[in-house]
């Protein structure tokens, strides 16, 4: 079983985010189950949401507290909460960004580090600094555990308020195609 | 064809109100209800659902708009949580009475106060005597499939009773899973001919009255208000044996099997059982797999049906357990302990021997139970299995 969490603010989709995620996994045969982490809801708080996905049936309907995969959607949101919490030997993380990998510090059980611009891709594509599709771009291309056509599949059953179908295709191609990824020294615990 | 969708729990919702065809629908939005509305708003809005929508001032109002569509012969649908459900009190409190054959979500929410706007079973556990049936849903596709049959059981003849169909605030209300919707033609298949309300209904060409005035001391007013309670225990009553007939008859026209009353997990040998409601049986079933694993014979029951209480079905299901514990996502104040541990403990009187049984309190206002939580509660009733006693319940995040 496979334990996501995705970090942001409040207003940039990142529970939307892991329901367009879990929607494409569904798409390539996994089961899948999207809890979004709840608190006081307000543009630009920190918001986390959780993803389990696995080749059986999930049943535990839980918050997920040592996370493998860890996607941070916004690039200050790290300097308010603690993104790597609980996260085991062996994590990988993907963070927006506009800093090269090499110059990040991260702690030293981090098997891996995808970095992307989805920033600068957001204000290209919608004018606002809306990231969450553009780090789904971001997770399949670090992880491949997921394709782009499965994304864009989910992204056709979403109802966006905020921007077209169009231009969330283009933010996950964008993503995609925009992630550096780079191996670390930390490896998973057997 | 059934489609697959991935949807939330609400959504689920929804979908299972929309599949069932309610005439009339009537909202006011509450956390974590809202969504549920707004995605019936939607597919009426986009034609995926005919039914008249009102959008009111406020529960009470909901509750009594409703009331009139019920009586007119309409079937109707509506969700709340919590405070909402509070300020719905007064026409809740008329509906079971009236044999009205409502369904009506409740998206569990803890109580203020102190305030809180989540996940909690405070809210149906403080309805638990007014005489609507509660049934319990654990996934996203039994909430889904549970609304139809809720209608089925309502709608019965021997029942004639309001339905509320129970689902956890967070975990599932926006917990997103893979969901089949049944196919329409599956559903009114299922459902029939509309035939609501067919005792009481409201037709201008043989006019009648509703709601008599009984009781009293003298007269024929006593005896009639004691026909009307027992004819609403007498509906309860009868709801067992339909919820029942109604979850085989889905399980037959749509090849989902859901466990009508309560579902037995490894119980066969069990001489430990957790008992649970909702959304918290995944984890708990998770923790008994675990220590199964360890050796230890554990078991669980889950309740899917809370009112009417399967009283026999339960004191049957924990005949031969050396000790149960029994975990609430709510307080019962004057007994000290989770409601549900109090029914369980009314249901082991039904059996020979004294089965020792302990509460454990969990998940109020949004906490999360987790495998972990479930693991302290196994050892725990594993000790009062070995004779230790327990006179206080067990607050699982106490210590969160």
């Amino acid at each position: 079983m496979h334990e996501l969490r995705i970090h942001g603010r409040g207003g940039q989709g990142a529970v939307l985010a892991s329901a367009i995620l879990a929607d494409a996994l569904v798409e390539e045969g996994r089961h899948v189950m999207a809890i979004p982490a709840f608190g006081f809801e307000r543009r630009g708080a920190p918001v986390v949401a959780f993803l389990r996905f696995d080749d059986k049936p999930i049943r535990r309907l839980t918050n997920i507290y040592k996370p493998g995969i860890v996607v941070v959607i916004d690039p200050t949101v790290g300097r308010s909460v603690d993104v790597f919490a609980g996260t085991p030997a062996g994590t990988t993380l993907i963070q927006a960004t506009s800093k090269k990998a090499e110059d990040l510090v991260l702690p030293g059980h981090l098997s891996g580090v995808a970095v992307c611009d989805a920033v600068h891709i957001a204000l290209d594509i919608f004018r606002r600094p809306i990231t969450n599709t553009i780090m789904l771009g971001a997770f399949a291309k670090a992880t491949g555990m997921v394709s782009v056509e499965s994304l864009i599949k989910a992204l056709e059953h979403t109802d966006f308020r905020d921007a077209g179908l169009r231009q969330n295709i283009e933010a996950v191609q964008r993503g995609f195609a925009e992630t550096t990824v780079r191996q670390l020294d930390g490896v998973a615990a057997a | 064809m059934s489609q697959t969708v991935v949807i939330d729990g609400n959504e689920a919702a929804a979908w299972g109100a929309a599949l069932s065809r309610p005439d009339m629908v009537a909202v006011y939005p509450i956390t974590p209800q809202s969504s549920l509305v707004e995605y019936l708003a939607k597919f009426i809005a986009d034609g995926r659902m005919d039914a008249d929508l009102m959008d009111v001032e406020g529960e009470h109002s909901v509750l009594s708009v409703l009331h009139g569509a019920c009586l007119a012969g309409a079937r109707t649908y509506s969700a709340t949580s919590a405070q909402g459900l509070a300020y719905m009190f007064e026409p809740y409190f008329r509906t079971p009475g009236l044999r009205l054959p409502m369904v009506v979500s409740l998206v569990n929410r803890d109580s203020v106060s102190p305030t809180c706007v989540w996940g909690g079973q405070q809210d149906a556990m403080t309805v638990k005597e007014v005489g609507w049936i509660h049934m319990f849903c654990e996934t996203q596709q039994e909430i889904c499939d549970t609304i139809p049959i809720a209608y089925k059981v309502a709608e019965h003849p021997e029942v004639m009773l309001p339905v509320n169909v129970n689902h956890d605030g967070n975990y599932l209300s926006y917990g997103v899973a893979k969901v089949d919707l049944p196919d329409q033609a599956v559903v009114d298949a299922f459902l029939g001919e509309k035939s609501i309300n067919w005792h009481a209904c409201l037709d201008p060409e043989r006019p009648m009255a509703v709601d008599p005035l009984t009781g009293g001391a003298t007269g024929a007013g006593p005896a009639t208000f004691v026909r009307y309670r027992k004819g609403l225990c007498g509906g309860m009553r009868a709801a067992l044996d339909v919820i029942v007939e109604a979850h085989a008859e889905w399980g037959r026209k749509t090849g989902r099997h859901w466990s009508p009353l309560i579902e037995e997990y490894r119980m066969e040998d069990a001489e430990v059982a957790l008992v649970t409601i909702g959304s918290m049986s995944g984890a708990a079933k998770d923790a008994v797999d675990e220590a199964r694993l360890d050796g230890r014979r554990l078991g669980l029951v889950k309740i899917k049906t809370f009112r009417p209480f399967p009283v026999m079905q339960m004191a049957r299901a924990l005949a031969k357990v050396r000790a149960v514990g029994v975990v609430d996502r709510a307080v019962n104040f004057g007994w000290n302990c989770g409601p549900v541990f109090q029914e369980v403990l009314a249901a082991l009187y039904h059996l020979p021997v004294r089965v020792p049984a302990m509460s454990f309190i969990g998940g109020l206002a949004g906490a999360d139970i987790t495998v972990e939580h479930f693991a302290q509660a196994i050892e725990r009733t594993l000790r009062l299995a070995a004779g230790e006693t327990a006179v206080e319940p067990v607050w699982l995040n106490e210590n969160d």
